[in-house]
């Protein structure tokens, strides 16, 4: 998935999605946050050209855009792997072991924080707190689904699936 | 306490609990029957009172009397809007993304309730961007309830020429969102920046208009109180702040999860329910990282607002963390300055600024190069630092920083002088959190 490959262009519906979810505002802007995920949902990430259609969906200045997605953590960029497992570092997470979780995987991937395999797989990344306390260590893999109550078998069952584009069978289903 | 019977989360292992047709099949005041008794019996205004005598406290983490919040609101004919706090991110804190997953419809029925009140025609649903299947669940409930005229520009069909929209907002990783004026200013579409207090939301707030910001729980309780009334409401627990609460327990217990009961159940009658600890506790914190330590002696303080305020803490967002004695206190300390300092916006260099060179003291006290009055100089830069930022974030960390200091200040000393831990935890343990943190 990179940039030269992917194509950036919003679908014109997408477009008048944004524009229609604008009316659900008392300003236009309030769609912003909610519009930059239905955009990244759709390309795949977030990078200037897509910022860019949807400050024109929204109407806003495409600068005020990218100023706002650099203050968030978890918009997808185009360097991301296809699959951003991001474990859980914070206090009560690493009281349950969440670092032994971290270093496995980063044993496992042989990559270090916040880096991506060469195959442009996975990328490995620590996260604050992902609210999932009573249920520690755990990871989430993009930002869809939680793997919880981790061993580290459970590990290695999630990496083998998702190396072959598996959807893991393993995670906290309610 | 023991034979407390659930509230909230009386039907979150039934299945489809989610489903509109679980919902209505529960019969009784559910499947929107409060919140038709609501519209039908209750004239806004006296809702509003109906809630403040009920002595519902906020859930998110301040307790503030809801009721009371409510009759904050302006008379100046503006739209006025509700936006429900479910950015659930301190630390030790996961009931409110149970509440969406397992009952949005009570949720919603709350919601519902709430804007009648406050007569609000849009509530808002932020919710953080990670959690992405309960904003799927509220989504679908939400969807629902369009198809079957329960909201939209007559609800419930009731002819009361009462409109209302109800709107999800996700996030996208950033802990200070859930702080309300930072919730605001993400809503609007801009960095989540929180902004100076006066005005207040309720007379100043999303987009300028009169907000009310409330935590999912805390509206959760709403219909609950109106199904079954305020005096029974305030009969549960102490009366100053009563009521069902969910307290998320994790850390060092046997069965980590989430547990309801009433207000004023002890800490160790709800650690007993989490199984009992793992090994000995040494500390607890009774209501997400941002809250002072408490120590065994004081377990069986009653956990309500204001008797854990006596004890010298906070109920917060009743999240309990429980640390047994093999956990080292400076260690834990790093792991939530390295939060803070990262989850701090950066508008106030207190804040900014502070934040990381506490982390930096904690850091290097941590791993053996911390000199001789260095935990004179971190409660130094607390005392810099605390109350003179816009919001209350800066302070969540100087609270722990304090409190660890004044109750385990031998730990921090040992570090110093010994170059090592007090605990016996294996050295490892602490190389993962080392490449985490900034290097001095
Ligand atoms: C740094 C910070 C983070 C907060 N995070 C949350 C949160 O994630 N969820 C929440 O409901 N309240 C949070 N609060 C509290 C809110 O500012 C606000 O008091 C609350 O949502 C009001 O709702 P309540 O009165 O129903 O509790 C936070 C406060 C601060 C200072
Ligand atoms: S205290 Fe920190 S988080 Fe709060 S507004 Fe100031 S810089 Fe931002």
């Amino acid at each position: 998935m990179t940039t030269e490959t992917a194509n950036t262009t919003l679908k014109p519906e997408t477009m008048q999605a944004i524009t229609a979810l604008t009316k659900r505002f008392p300003q236009p802007d309030g769609a912003l946050l909610t519009a930059l995920r239905i955009a990244e949902r759709e390309v795949g990430f977030i990078n200037p050209h897509v910022c860019e259609q949807v400050a024109e969906a929204i109407g806003m200045a495409p600068a005020k855009v990218w100023g706002v997605v650099s203050f968030y953590s978890t918009f997808r960029r185009d360097t991301d792997g296809k699959y951003i497992v991001y474990v859980c570092s914070t206090l009560p997470c690493a009281l349950r072991g969440s670092e032994r979780v971290f270093d496995h995987l980063a044993g496992k991937l042989g990559i270090k924080n916040g880096q991506t395999t060469p195959d442009g797989k996975f990328t490995l990344r620590k996260a604050e707190c992902l609210g999932s306390c009573g249920t520690a260590p755990c990871l989430q893999v993009n930002q869809d689904e939680y793997y919880e109550g981790l061993s580290l078998q459970m590990v290695d069952e999630i990496i083998e699936d998702l190396g072959n584009d598996k959807c893991p069978a393993r995670h906290h289903t309610v | 306490m023991a034979n407390f019977e659930p509230i909230l989360s009386k039907y979150f292992n039934t299945p489809e609990s989610w489903t509109l047709k679980q919902y209505r099949s529960r019969g009784g005041h559910y499947g929107y029957a409060t919140a038709k008794k609501a519209i039908t019996e209750f004239e806004p205004k006296a809702l509003v009172e109906e809630v403040k005598k009920s002595n519902l406290r906020g859930r998110g983490g301040a307790g503030f009397p809801a009721g009371v919040k409510w009759s904050f609101l302006p008379e100046n004919g503006k739209p006025r809007y509700l936006a429900v706090n479910a950015d659930e991110s301190e630390p030790g804190t996961f009931k409110d993304r149970e509440i969406m997953a397992k009952d949005p419809h009570n949720l919603l029925e709350s919601i519902i309730c709430a804007c009648w009140a406050i007569q609000s025609h849009h509530a808002y649903v932020f919710i953080r961007g990670e959690f992405t299947r309960e904003a799927k669940r509220l989504q679908a409930a939400i969807d629902e309830c369009y198809a079957e005229g329960i909201l939209g520009k007559d609800v419930l069909g009731l002819g009361k020429n009462f409109e209302l929209d109800v709107t999800v907002i996700t996030g996208a990783g950033a802990y200070i969102c859930g702080e309300e004026t930072g919730l605001l200013s993400a809503a609007e579409g801009r960095r989540a920046y929180p902004k100076i207090k006066p005005p207040f939301p309720a007379v100043e707030g999303y987009f300028r208009y009169p907000t009310i910001i409330n935590n999912v729980e805390t509206i959760q309780c709403v219909m609950h109180i109106i199904a079954h009334g305020a005096d029974w409401f305030r009969g549960i627990g102490p009366e100053s702040g009563p009521g069902p609460k969910l307290f998320c327990v994790s850390g060092h217990v046997q069965k980590p999860g989430l547990y309801e009961v009433a207000l004023g159940t002890t800490l160790r009658e709800i650690i007993d329910m989490a199984g009992g600890p793992i090994g000995n506790i040494k500390g607890v914190i009774p209501g997400g990282s941002s809250m002072p330590i408490m120590t065994p002696d004081q377990l069986d303080t009653p956990a309500d607002f204001d008797s854990i305020r006596a004890a010298g803490s906070f109920l917060g967002s009743a999240g309990m963390i429980v640390f047994n004695d093999e956990t080292c206190i400076v260690n834990a300390l790093l792991n939530l300055a390295r939060f803070y300092h990262h989850e701090s916006c950066g508008q106030c260099t207190p804040c900014r600024e502070g934040l990381g060179w506490l982390e930096k003291l904690c850091h290097r006290i941590e791993f053996g190069h911390g000199k001789e009055g260095d935990v004179d100089l971190m409660d130094e830069v607390s005392v810099m630092i605390k109350g003179r930022t816009i919001c209350f974030l800066a302070d969540s960390l100087i609270m722990p920083v304090q409190s660890y200091i004044a109750k385990f200040r031998e730990e921090f000393e040992y570090h110093i002088t010994q170059k090592r831990c007090m605990t016996d935890t294996e050295a490892g343990k602490f190389k993962a959190i080392e490449d985490m943190a900034v290097t001095a």
